[in-house]
Parts: C-alpha cells; structure tokens; sequence
C-alpha cells in the first residue's frame, strides 16, 4: 500500500513569490526573514522523499463559477497549466504547468465516493495560488506529478466544518490503501483570520491575532475537539470575512488525525495575515 | 436583488484586460454594454442558448456605473470579487503600496458585524 510520507498544511500567501524574488529598493523589509523560514518548512517535503502531491485548496473564482459550483472536486488529468492572468497582474505569480497523477486522480473520485462524498471531478483543471504558493514555497521544481483536490470555501451555501474534517479522514484511509509502492505527501493550504473586501482588511495583523493564536495551537496539537466545538459556519464570520478558508485547514487536521501533535510548526506575524506552517511525519508517529 | 449578476459582471469584467481598461475608461457606458450583451450569456454555452431573465435592479446598475465598492459592499457583492476588480482599477494610482487597498478599509468602516449577507 502507499506511504503518506507527510502530511502538511500551511497559509497560501500569494504574496510571497514576489516578495521572495525582488531585489533593492524593491524588497520589502520582511522578505529575508519569510524566505528563511519557507526554506526550513521547504526541508520538511524534501526529507520525505515524496513520490507524488495530493494538494489541497481552493479556487478563487478562476474556472470555477457559481452557475456550477462543486463543493468538493478532484482534478484528474495528466497536467494542469496553473494560474490566472488576474493572479500575474496583482501578485506577479507566473505561469506554470504541473503534471498530474491521474492514477491516484482515479482511485481517489472512485473509493471517495463509494465512501459517501459526491465528488466532483474535472479532466481540464487550471490550478490556481491555492495550489501554485505551496508549490512555489514547498517544491519549486514542481517535478513530481500532483492530484489537485478544491473545496468550496468561498461561495455560501458551504460544507460545514465537520465536513471537511470528514473529507480529510477519508482522504488519509484512501491514499493508505491505494495499491502501491508509492510515497504521497498530502499538502493542504488554507487561511487563518483573514478579511477581503471588508473595513478589516490589509491591517498591520490578521483580522484577528486571538483567533489566529488559538488556531494555531488547535492545529499544532490536533486538537480537532477543540475546533470542532468552537468553529461553524456562524462564528467563521467574526474573524475576517474570509476565515472560512480555515476549513482547509482543519482538512487537514483531519488527514493529521486527532491528537496527533505536529512534528513541525512555524509561523510568522504579517501584514494583513499570519502565515503558518505544520507538518506531520505519520511514519515516524506509526 | 440580483447578487448572482452583480457577482457575474465583477467575474467577467476582472477576468479580461481588455473589459477592465473599458470599464475604467468608462463604467456608466461599459455596465449598459455588458447588460445589454453579456449579462444573459451561460458562460459554459454557446450564445444562442442563453438565459432571458437577468437584469441588474436600478441600485445596482448605479453602483456599478459609479464605481461605487462601498455600495456593493452593502448590496452583498461578493467582497473578493470587488476587491479584485477594483484593485485592477485604481491601485496604479496610488503611489503607497497597498494605498488603494488601506483607503478602501477606510472606506468601509462603518461597518460592523454582521456583515450583509453575500448568499446567492
């Protein structure tokens, strides 16, 4: 059977590319300190040996629109070009094509929905920076192939919390009993407090620096009763408009598994967001 | 209230240079274009089966002629869509970084929770 060889979860910032390539008068302050943390959280894939990327996130009103919105959807084509001419003109990200593992693709949409999830599927897929940023920060070769999977955080009526925990669960027991000899790592980007559009936005923190604290430490320590018990649908309004994006992460805190404390975690107070950084080594936890 | 069109126009506006350029140039003339032509359009199908119902209401079709983002914001647009386009629009003329983006904060401040609502 597959070995999921890591399990990591992180902040999309799209920001970073930019950041992290400017030079002189043009590099913001903060930039050395970001790229010296991404490095480190870069070594956490590296030292896993990963065969392929099962990755987690979620578009942004790019190929996906609300006269036919997926609430869960797996890509499964044999490449995926990557970003939007909207993602070059405000973040500078550039163009990119990936590959696809429509192998994994398959075995995923046919035993996830035998599981009990409807799943979506697509066999044209453009990805976008919720899949690109980890890319970008985590394995900027982009050489091994990837099987995207998208959740509607964005487009109310949304899956509720519980939901994607579930989804992650699952996620987890289908790679573990894919027949194979392969190492999949399962990365999923999502939001802590954040706010789009709204008076709360582009402030000197997050939205909400508390939530972001308690946030972190549920995801750091799988604390998923915690979680459970204070996020809904309701209360991810009360940090930042678009905090639902949180929901990716307790995903992934679903692949994690309950309880199971994060073998890396890093974070790093930003303008406008709090980025952090998780990863879980369930070989070494086995 | 025809969130789902306000929606539409700011998605298919932001997605295409050339719409942008036209709609900063001129937004009252742009929004009577797109109405007119585009609004009934299924993007996934062909021009001949499209829909014959959508129209913006009179507070809609205002707001998006004067570019107006703190009225979409209260008429439940959907924020990143806003913020988006609006960021195509007008951040180049701002010399501050993230100056558009601070002064549409601002702009919105009188806001508090609960937010309108931006179901559709």
């Amino acid at each position: 059977m597959a070995t999921v060889a890591a399990v990591i979860a992180s902040t999309h910032h799209p920001f970073y590319y930019r950041a992290s390539t400017s030079t002189g008068a043009d590099r913001p302050p903060f930039a050395d300190e970001w790229v010296t943390k991404i490095e480190a959280f870069r070594q956490t894939l590296t030292r896993a040996r990963a065969d392929m990327l099962v990755m987690v996130g979620s578009d942004h009103f790019h190929q996906l629109w609300l006269d036919n919105m997926p609430q869960f959807l797996i890509g499964k084509a044999p490449f995926y070009d990557a970003n939007f001419y909207n993602e070059e003109r405000e973040f500078g990200l550039p163009r990119m094509l990936v590959r696809g593992d429509e192998d994994l693709s398959g075995y995923l949409l046919r035993q996830g929905i035998d599981a009990g999830f409807d799943l979506a599927f697509s066999n044209e897929l453009r990805i976008d920076h919720s899949i690109t940023c980890p890319l970008i920060t985590l394995r900027p070769e982009t050489d091994l192939p990837i099987v995207p999977i998208y959740t509607n955080i964005f487009a109310p009526p949304l899956p509720r919390p519980k939901r994607f925990v579930e989804l992650g669960r699952t996620i987890r027991q289908l790679v573990e009993s894919w027949p194979t000899d392969k190492r999949v790592a399962i990365i999923g980007t999502g939001h802590l407090s954040l706010e789009l559009g709204g008076p709360r936005q582009f402030g000197p923190h997050g939205p909400d620096p508390e939530f972001d604290r308690k946030a972190v430490g549920w995801i750091a320590s799988g604390d998923l009763e915690s979680a459970l018990a204070e996020v809904s649908l309701e209360s991810l309004w009360l940090p930042g408009n678009a905090t639902h994006g949180f929901m990716d992460f307790m995903l992934m805190m679903g692949v994690a598994g309950e309880n199971v404390k994060a073998d890396y975690v890093d974070s790093l107070d930003l303008f406008h967001t709090m980025e952090a950084y998780f990863t879980w080594y369930p070989e070494a936890s086995a | 209230m025809s969130k789902y069109l306000l929606n539409k126009f700011l998605y298919t506006v932001d997605r295409d240079p050339e719409l942008v350029e036209r709609y900063r140039a001129d937004a009252r003339g742009a929004v009577a274009w797109w109405e007119a032509d585009r609004a009934n359009l299924i993007l996934n199908c062909p021009a001949g089966e499209r829909s014959t119902w959508l129209t913006f209401t009179d507070a809609e079709r205002e707001a998006l002629a004067t570019h107006d983002y703190p009225a979409l914001f209260g008429l439940g647009a959907h924020p990143f869509l806003t913020l988006t386009l609006f960021i195509a629009l007008f951040e180049r003329d701002y010399d501050e970084p993230l100056g558009f983006q601070r002064e549409y904060a601002a702009r919105l401040s009188h806001w508090s929770l609960p937010y309108p609502d931006i179901s559709t």
